[in-house]
């Protein structure tokens, strides 16, 4: 075949062309082909499963997801597992249409979007927890490497009504250090996270009123400093002096952190302690069979907790139309919420194993998918 | 064109004007093939000029129809069912601030980029040594080549901590000009900063236009001024740049289009904020819409999206207004442009 100079350009600019305007309205494509899963069985690495599944989510459980991918495709060699990371609300939005075959989420399904779900499925929609991680509030500050904060002093530093490092509240709790009278700068999100639900729902919650507006993705003040993502806010309170803000304990790095005030003790964002005030919230009973959500409770009393945390589900379908899929992500979250899934995600990305009980409940709403 | 009279018998005339490198080489079989290989050029090429305009038409279409279940919903249901909208009172409420800061900061880099550029370009094409010239266009080009994510990472990275003295300096001591007031950021993760990566960024366009006009002018409109007894700055007063003047415009337009819909450096290095506000040294100020766009998209649901597609509907129409002045002004003084 031979192609002219001319028209072998005009073919690669129209190829260019057409990517550029695919790629355009890619918001509402679907993660790829749909799931091919062949169901044989056998194969040569032990593993009976085989085919490939789509999960689109939240990027809080990149880090984590890539460490239970690679566990999972280690035991299962035939099967492929992608997870793109667009965030939680486009997650939950393509599990809904029928996009994902199952949903990485910082938030559980509201109550509408399991109707909604309900229909993609055909059958009820569940949440599983799968990660949990403390979020540490994280500051910048020379000489200073720890400080005891109460969440209503937290609240009051990032509302703007405490402005200086020696303020009489933030002395008060840290007798000990030395505190600069310069400005304090708070830096948050700028876009859309779960880290700022959270966030702000323990603001909200145990800030004695300090902290009015109710939780969201979106920061509800305005200005202030603030970065993109979560790295984009490290380096927004690295760069500056003063400096504080929020984010995952695992991405604090030689940042100095918060301990948090619970009862009468401070404890700092670790991953015992995320697990232990997970042990000490309750579940919340309006859900349905297998739909396993924790009310975090934000104001809990309970020693060595730390309630500043994040808890990630995976949402999927109680039922699949397909079987053969039904068994792979079956597969995948019984994994995930192993000891030894749990095990390395906590290597991976610095997250709390699943309390005992909540891996229980979690494993148990997994076994229980199945295909239609 | 003179490809449309191509004659059965081809003359060699129209043959060596289409393919002057040898068209025995490119052609194997009979003679009237010759025909159909520059029938299919011609539909080549006005298919590709056809393509430019669907593709518009269709980014058109897919905005305003992505678009309209915000545009179209009353704005208490809207401001209530999307989050993103919290703190204003409808979708202009939302978008104005946005537009205002996309306009102000691009402003700023325009006001910043062309000086330079102009004095890039008349260095290039009429100071400078022809090999130091070439080398120095060069490397002007190579700055269009970096990607707009390394001038975000070195903006935020690199030159805010560079640049923050200087803000709190220009604060403290010329903070009466209202673009300096306010509290100065201690990250410099501001608008001014923006403002200068993105100049950096505009820069490259704007000196290669340019640099085309000036080399140009009329080589006897130069020698008449030289021959009055000008200096070279004022043969270049008097003739290039009286003569390049709609075109160093329109370079700037051009310019000015890519600053307003640049993301990444602005998504990088701004603390957003979504007020009217001159305050380019005081974080949560402002913000663009691109950059305001690429941030919210991630977590928005399926109305918040459609919010964010109708703000970038607004910048599309920016855009198309900027780039229709630009026409206008260039079609004003035909002789030269490269555009007609």
């Amino acid at each position: 075949m031979k192609l002219s100079l001319p028209s072998r350009v005009g073919a690669v600019a129209l190829a260019g062309v057409l990517a550029l305007s695919l790629t355009a309205c890619g918001s509402d494509d679907p993660v790829g082909d749909s799931p091919s899963a062949s169901g044989t069985t056998g194969g040569n690495g032990g593993g009976s499963l085989s085919g490939e599944i789509n999960g689109v989510g939240s990027s809080a459980q990149e880090k984590a997801m890539d460490a239970w991918r690679a566990g999972f495709q280690s035991a299962n060699p035939d099967v492929t597992v992608n997870y793109d990371p667009q965030g939680s609300s486009a997650g939950r939005t393509q599990f809904i249409e029928g996009g994902a075959d199952w949903a990485g989420s910082d938030s559980a399904l509201k109550p509408e979007e399991l109707t909604q779900a309900k229909e993609t499925c055909k059958s009820d929609a569940i949440d599983i927890p799968v990660y949990v991680s403390p979020i540490a509030v994280v500051f910048n500050l020379d000489g200073v490497t720890s400080l005891n904060l109460s969440a209503e002093t937290i609240a009051k530093i990032f509302s703007g009504k405490i402005t200086k490092w020696d303020d009489e509240a933030i002395k008060a709790d840290n007798p000990d250090a030395t505190l600069p009278s310069s400005d304090i700068t708070p830096v948050h999100r700028q876009d859309g996270s779960g880290t700022t639900k959270n966030f702000t729902d323990y603001l909200n919650k145990a800030g004695n009123g300090a902290w009015a507006d109710e939780a969201g993705d979106d920061w509800p003040l305005q200005g202030g400093e603030s970065g993109t993502g979560t790295s984009g806010l490290i380096q927004a309170v690295q760069g500056g002096q003063g400096t504080i803000g929020y984010a995952d304990e695992s991405a604090a790095g030689s940042l100095g952190k918060v301990s948090i005030k619970v009862g009468d003790a401070f404890v700092g964002p670790t991953a015992e302690a995320a697990a232990v005030a997970v042990d000490a919230s309750p579940r919340d009973d309006t859900r349905g069979t297998n739909d396993v959500v924790v009310k975090v409770d934000r104001t809990t009393t309970a020693a060595g907790a730390y309630p500043l945390i994040l808890v990630s589900y995976a949402v999927a379908c109680s039922t699949y139309p397909d079987a053969a899929k039904a068994d792979l992500v079956k597969g995948l979250i019984s994994f995930i919420v192993s000891p030894e899934g749990q095990a390395a995600s906590q290597a991976a990305a610095g997250s709390a194993p699943l309390p005992d009980a909540l891996a229980a409940d979690a494993k148990t709403a997994a076994d229980a998918i199945k295909g239609a | 064109m003179s490809t449309t009279q191509s004659p059965p018998a081809p003359g060699p005339a129209a043959t060596s004007s289409l393919e002057p490198a040898g068209p025995r080489r490119r052609r194997r079989g009979a003679r009237s093939s010759d025909r159909g290989a520059s029938r299919a050029f011609r539909w080549l090429a006005t298919g590709a000029g056809a393509l430019i305009l669907i593709l518009l038409v269709a980014v058109a279409v897919f905005l305003v129809i992505k678009a309209w279940p915000a545009i179209s919903m009353p704005s208490d249901e809207l401001v209530e069912k999307v989050g993103l909208l919290r703190n204003s009172s409808s979708l202009l409420d939302y978008v104005g601030p946005l537009i205002f800061g996309t306009v102000l900061a691009a402003t700023l880099a325009l006001i910043f980029a062309v000086p330079v550029a102009i004095g890039i370009a008349l260095f290039t094409s009429h100071y400078a040594p022809r090999r130091l010239a070439s080398t120095l266009g060069y490397v002007i080009d190579l700055l269009a080549a970096v990607p707009s994510v390394v001038y975000g990472l070195w903006g935020a990275l690199v030159l805010s901590p560079i640049v923050q003295p200087v803000w709190a300096w220009l604060n403290e001591n010329v903070g009466w000009f209202p673009l300096f007031a306010g509290k100065v950021s201690p990250t410099a993760r501001v608008l001014l900063t923006v403002a200068i990566v993105l100049a950096v960024m505009i820069l490259p366009i704007i000196t290669a236009v340019s640099r085309e006009v000036f080399l140009q002018t009329p080589r006897l409109h130069e020698e008449a001024a030289l021959a009055l007894g000008a200096t070279r700055w004022e043969m270049i007063r008097m003739a290039v740049l009286p003569f390049g003047r709609s075109g160093v415009i329109s370079a700037a337009m051009l310019g000015l289009g890519r600053a307003l819909g640049e993301t990444m450096a602005v998504l990088m290095i701004l603390s957003p904020g979504f007020l009217y506000s001159f305050h380019i040294l005081e974080a949560g100020q402002q913000q663009s819409i691109a950059a305001n766009i690429a941030a919210q998209f991630p977590e928005a649901d399926p109305l918040g999206v459609s919010t964010l597609i109708a703000t970038g509907l607004a910048l599309f129409a920016i855009t198309l207004v900027v780039n229709v002045a630009a026409r206008a002004i260039v079609a004003r003084r035909k002789d030269f442009s490269g555009a007609n």
